[in-house]
């Protein structure tokens, strides 16, 4: 077994993801899709695992974004798809909130 | 799995088999939710064709103009195809279904037995009634081997005649302007995807092409189809001018392949008949995507659906069916077309009775037309308006009366409307 410590990476303001809406960000060179539900932040990768569009111009009700493309959908909290023709997860990654500051766990 | 309903239904048994005749979006997402739901018998899936089932969409666009390989549209990979664990026949075609021993003859001499049966048949390309409608040069495009068949000529120098302005022949016509091929479409009707929108999108379509070089001919027949002494292919027009080119693309609509189920006496009328359920007249057949022809409350008739959407979702819809699960097929229409960057969705059916809405400018990169019914709105369309259409989509489900003065100011955003 070996320990890791968890890298937290600073992915922008809290206040840049408006209420109940998606934007994307780039973070350690990665595109990153962070939503703002009920106050809760919540962080996967933007683009979707059927057909290479871009998650933050996609359609969110509460916890589901849809695909703008082919309309799929995946769990914002838990990246599992929900919806055809998604069927593999998107990755999705811990947030913290500390000092107004979205933060991202990036193995 | 919910309770006081029975838990398995009798074709859900593991000595059961299901077949699935045809192997494109809707059979292969057939085939996925019939696993996916734990069915654990017999899982056939023939296919006519000798590809896994893929995605038809890309096959006129990224495909012919080989900017993605034919392998790239597969519904699933390889290691996800192969976990199904298919009775998969690929190549393969029934020719008579025995609806009273439930019994599939193959082409091949041999008979297969089944439970039930989902006809996932689709269609094909619908010819020109003239002499010469299949001759070399002739193309139609419908298949992996149509789109790889075609792409040799879309190139600088080469020459294209599109018969038919529908979705087909304009998204044909912009890939093979893309690959700078010469193009010219011939359309019969006065404008362009006539059947299917308004003439303000008719309008916005031609601008479209004919800024990127396209020739377009309307109202005008074609009379003949030969081949000229330098080896060119010819397409005579009624007016007696005549269009020379190395390949006449035939994009004039889909026939279904309902054959098959009209020889076993299953209810058709263009195309096979099925409920809510999916299911045709006989209730251990049903039926799914471009070959089905469903009730639809969004349309107020039958309708046979020739999209992405429905061949995916009626696929997954019969799938559950067939096993006894509950399932209400009754999907608003979505539809969309991408030609030369642009991106064209339609949501509903838009019809004559309808008051129109104009959100934007017509003839614009991005404006949405909306239809009402008194004030409710029942179809939206546009080009590159995807997100507003989105919303559109959310109005028309909501069924809720709408002002139309804040739907046609841009100003208002789409989600506070």
């Amino acid at each position: 077994m070996t320990t890791t410590t968890t890298q937290w990476i600073d992915a922008g303001a809290q206040d840049s993801v408006p209420l109940d809406d998606v934007i994307g960000v780039a973070v350690d060179g990665r595109q990153i899709a962070l939503y703002s539900v009920d106050g809760d932040v919540y962080a996967t990768d933007n683009i979707c695992t059927h057909g290479h569009a871009l998650l933050c111009e996609g359609f969110l009700e509460g916890h589901e974004i849809e695909c703008p493309l082919h309309q799929g959908k995946f769990d914002v909290r838990t990246g599992q798809p929900t919806c055809a023709p998604a069927t593999e997860p998107l990755r999705s990654y811990p947030v913290k909130i500390e000092g107004g500051r979205v933060w991202l766990a990036i193995d | 799995m919910d309770s006081g309903r029975p838990p398995v239904a009798a074709a859900a048994c593991a000595d059961a088999t299901i077949v699935i005749i045809g192997a494109g979006q809707a059979g292969g997402w057939a085939a996925q939710t019939v696993r996916k739901e734990g069915f654990a018998g017999r899982l056939v899936l023939i296919g006519d064709e000798l590809h896994p089932p893929h995605e038809r969409p890309p096959l006129s666009k990224a495909v012919l103009a080989g900017e993605a390989a034919p392998e790239s549209t597969r519904l699933m990979k390889p290691d996800a195809f192969d976990a199904l664990a298919l009775d998969w026949r690929p190549g393969a075609r029934a020719t008579r279904i025995d609806r009273t021993s439930k019994r599939l003859e193959m082409a091949d001499g041999t008979t297969l037995n089944y439970d039930k049966l989902i006809l996932c048949t689709g269609g094909r390309a619908r010819l020109l009634a003239l002499a010469g409608a299949d001759a070399p040069g002739v193309h139609t495009l419908r298949t992996i081997d149509d789109a790889l068949a075609l792409a040799p000529v879309l190139k600088p120098g080469g020459s294209v005649v599109v018969v038919g302005g529908g979705w087909i022949g304009l998204e044909v016509a912009a890939t093979a302007r893309k690959k700078g091929a010469d193009v010219v479409v011939v359309e019969a009707q006065s404008r362009l995807c006539e059947r299917t929108v308004p003439r303000e999108i008719s309008e916005h379509l031609l601008a479209l092409h004919r800024s990127n070089g396209t020739q377009i001919v309307l109202g005008a027949g074609v009379t003949g189809l030969s081949r000229d002494q330098h080896g060119k292919a010819v397409v005579t027009l009624a007016d007696g001018s005549a269009l020379a080119c190395d390949a006449i693309v035939v994009g004039i609509g889909l026939v279904p392949n309902d054959e098959l189920a009209r020889d076993a006496g299953l209810e058709c009328d263009g195309g096979v008949i099925v409920d809510a359920r999916c299911r045709t007249s006989d209730p251990d057949i049903l039926a799914a995507g471009d070959v089905a022809v469903t009730p639809n409350p969004w349309v107020g008739q039958r309708v046979r659906l020739e999209s992405w959407q429905n061949a995916q979702d009626q696929g997954i819809a019969a799938a559950r069916s067939a096993l006894g699960l509950e399932v209400d097929y009754q999907p608003l229409p979505w539809f969309w077309s991408d030609q030369y960057g642009m991106n064209l969705q339609i949501y509903g059916i838009p019809k004559p009775a309808h008051r129109v809405v104009v959100r934007g400018v017509p003839g614009s990169e991005s404006f949405v037309l909306f239809y009402l019914d008194g004030d409710v709105v029942k179809a939206a369309l546009g080009p590159n308006a995807a997100r507003d259409l989105r919303f559109a989509r959310r109005l028309i489900e909501q069924r809720k009366p709408v002002d139309a003065q804040r739907l046609a100011d841009t100003s208002v955003a789409m989600a506070k409307i």
